[in-house]
């Protein structure tokens, strides 16, 4: 009896949400809400929708983004939605966005990225290297719509890929870390080991070593790009080990927030986190993907678009480094505000020889300016950096 | 010297929210009941226990309210499972889902609310012993908590009336149900003891272990708490050994690359998982042992009609 009741109680419920499902105007996007961590599902999570008004004349341009993690990591996907917010201030009723979050980068990436173009979208934005052939499928398939991928390599007549300098931001912030350190054992938390991140182990070493040669770097490799706790024990680790100020190439502030718990220092990545670790904090290195993006819609609205890599730094307003700390002294900042200038007006090249790897090999040339093809391959540690280089994904 | 204690006390740190979870989770499978839902129930239980403790400013109710998530939410699976006799590990992996969606949704706004920074616990004089100072008396309350749920545990399940009659419920409910005990009333309380904590668990690791909110922060904890409870046979000091050697392991392949040592960090990030089945499958060795310590009706169900 009481099973029954619970049965037809259950089914009138599901026949509700059925009903309001079906009663909206246009139908859910795909993507059911789910937790990352289960291992027989792997379902990606919640979808949102930030449409404009209906336009007086002409339909608006409808533009999908596929966001490797949640717009709530404070970070790396936090960073993209804000340019999406850009985008549609900037453009209001010529065009609609729309995105889905925690997309893994993996089979499932295909079938959101299919189902975007279903919906009409005629401009996609994928956000993490891992969408790479997942995009260049669908994108061989849709024609008349136009990718953007960011992060990665590969091309194709309506695909296109786009990245920021943030070794750039990584060096400004090595600047600061260099100057700031008392025990000179900087550490990195590090995501997964691709060119991109050991670039910026790279750039964060050298920028510390521009203001202190006696600074070595240790490095704990956490394989994922989002892990609050396990970021959290790689950077208590590196505290354990003698560093005092970290960095790390992650996406959340776990390791921020291990460096405020220990009295140490940290930074910002991907996005201003100032407010996570009040006293730890020296700086935030951020992206603002907002003129790219902007010029973007702009070429897709006037019919201008053309498949071509993007590599924006300093320079064109993509990186900066932010909210600086008043712990750090004037001297400090001033030099930072010297490299800055430097990036923005293309007088100073962090990449420069002479270099040498970690084993002493010379990579760069005195006087060489690494262009970006070297930047886009590399491999290795420079001198200062401690520990084994994994093998790439 | 001072590194190794900072060691040995983040190696407890990294085991404690595992001992939480999988401590609640034997008190569960003694009663023959399997929730596989720990997952949902610990981001249900960190969520609850975020936003309350950053409305609140009180960490205390921050936990509460953790643990009080954590029960609700068992308190349902154990009327679905119990009472409507659904399969418990359909019904279980389906909170999983359902917990981790729903603390996502619920949590929306808390991503970029941050909590008031937190006070380093010391116990006074003892926290400035050399060495042991810093490896044992500057804890988090919750970790002693751990340690003394461990040990109680241990001593219900073992030396009182009432674990026996647990024990009994989880070997033979038909038998329990004879003598006159109410067999789906007692399963009930040790659905909901795992699930508080569970919860507590889960509230630990918003509160004090990373002290933020995002979707999926437990990032499969309770998965490892599931199958740490089975490794370690049923038993709570297995169940301890097996928490704090999985984070002395974690921590310890950490501070191996922090140290530059030349192995792959894919190898080093297996170390903890593998050594932690390798000691607890080789002190579980014998079949017998098993035999002793697995309760009998795990995953069946019960029905006192029948």
């Amino acid at each position: 009896m009481l099973i029954k009741t619970t049965g037809y109680l259950l089914a009138s419920v599901a026949a509700l949400y059925a009903a309001l499902g079906c009663g909206k105007k246009d139908p859910a996007p795909g993507g059911t809400t789910g937790s990352a961590a289960a291992p027989p599902a792997t379902a990606p999570a919640s979808s949102g929708s930030g449409s404009g008004p209906a336009p007086a004349a002409g339909k608006p341009l409808k533009i999908a983004f596929a966001y490797v993690g949640p717009v709530g990591d404070a970070g790396w996907t936090f960073a993209h939605d804000k340019a999406r917010k850009a985008v549609e201030a900037e453009f209001g009723d010529k065009v609609t966005t729309s995105f889905v979050e925690n997309v893994p980068e993996a089979a499932d990436a295909e079938r959101v990225i299919r189902d975007m173009v279903a919906q009409g979208a005629g401009l996609v934005f994928g956000t993490t290297f891992g969408y790479m052939e997942p995009m260049m499928k669908v994108a061989a398939d849709a024609k008349e719509v136009k990718f953007e991928h960011a992060t990665g390599f590969k091309l194709a007549p309506n695909l296109r890929t786009y990245d920021s300098r943030t070794y750039e931001g990584a060096y400004m912030v090595g600047v600061i870390a260099g100057g700031m350190t008392r025990s000179n054992v900087l550490g990195v938390v590090a995501s997964i080991p691709i060119p991109e991140v050991i670039r910026n182990i790279n750039s964060f070493t050298l920028g510390a070593q521009s203001v202190n040669p006696a600074v070595t770097t240790h490095v704990v490799w956490v394989n994922k790009w989002f892990d609050p706790p396990k970021e959290g024990e790689g950077a208590q680790a590196l505290l354990n080990d003698g560093a005092d100020v970290l960095m790390q190439n992650t996406d959340s502030s776990a390791v921020l927030q291990t460096a405020e718990k220990a009295g140490k220092f940290g930074f910002g990545w991907d996005s201003d986190m100032q407010k996570f670790g009040p006293s730890a904090h020296l700086a935030s290195a951020v992206i603002d993907w907002s003129p790219y993006y902007k010029k973007t819609v702009k070429s897709v609205l006037d019919g201008t678009w053309k498949s071509e890599p993007t590599w924006w730094g300093v320079k064109q307003g993509a990186i900066d480094v932010v909210s600086v700390s008043d712990k750090v002294p004037a001297a400090l900042k001033d030099k930072l505000a010297t490299v800055k200038k430097g990036l923005a007006d293309g007088s100073f090249a962090i990449w420069k020889g002479p270099l040498v790897d970690q084993a002493g090999k010379e990579v760069l040339a005195a006087s060489q300016v690494a262009d970006d093809k070297f930047l886009l391959s590399i491999n290795f540690y420079v001198k200062g950096v401690q520990g084994k280089l994994p093998s790439a994904q | 010297m001072e590194s190794l204690a900072l060691q040995l006390s983040s190696s407890v740190n990294a085991g404690t929210v595992l001992a939480l979870a999988a401590l609640g989770l034997l008190v569960n499978e003694r009663a023959g009941v399997i929730n596989l839902g720990a997952e949902g129930m610990m981001l249900v239980g960190a969520l609850a226990a975020y936003a309350t403790a950053f409305h609140t400013h009180s960490p205390i109710l921050g936990f509460a309210a953790g643990i009080a998530a954590g029960a609700v939410l068992a308190a349902g699976f154990g009327g679905l499972v119990i009472w409507l006799s659904t399969n418990q590990y359909a019904t279980g992996l389906a909170l999983s889902l359902f917990g981790g969606g729903f603390a996502a949704f619920a949590g929306t706004g808390y991503t970029d609310k941050q909590l008031p920074v937190q006070v380093a616990f010391r116990i006074p004089w003892l926290a400035d012993v050399p060495f042991l100072g810093t490896a044992l008396f500057a804890y988090h309350p919750v970790i002693y908590l751990a340690a003394a749920l461990g040990m109680a545990i241990a001593w219900f399940l073992h030396r009182s009336r009432a674990g026996l009659m647990l024990r009994a419920i989880g070997e033979s409910p038909e038998s329990a149900h004879a003598i006159g005990h109410p067999v789906r009333r007692i399963r009930l309380t040790a659905v909901m003891f795992g699930g508080a904590m569970c919860g507590l668990a889960g509230a630990y690791v918003a509160l004090a272990y990373t002290r933020l909110w995002v979707e999926g922060l437990t990032a499969g904890r309770g998965w490892i708490a599931l199958a740490l409870t089975t490794f370690a046979t049923w038993r709570p000091g297995r169940v301890l050994l097996g928490a704090y050697l999985f984070g002395a392991v974690t921590m310890l392949q950490f501070y191996l690359q922090a140290r530059g040592v030349q192995v792959e960090s894919h190898l080093l990030s297996m170390a903890p998982y593998l050594a932690t089945i390798l000691v607890l499958v080789i002190i579980s060795r014998k079949p017998a042992w098993i035999r002793l310590h697995m309760p009998g009706s795990l995953g069946k169900d019960f029905r006192p009609d029948t």
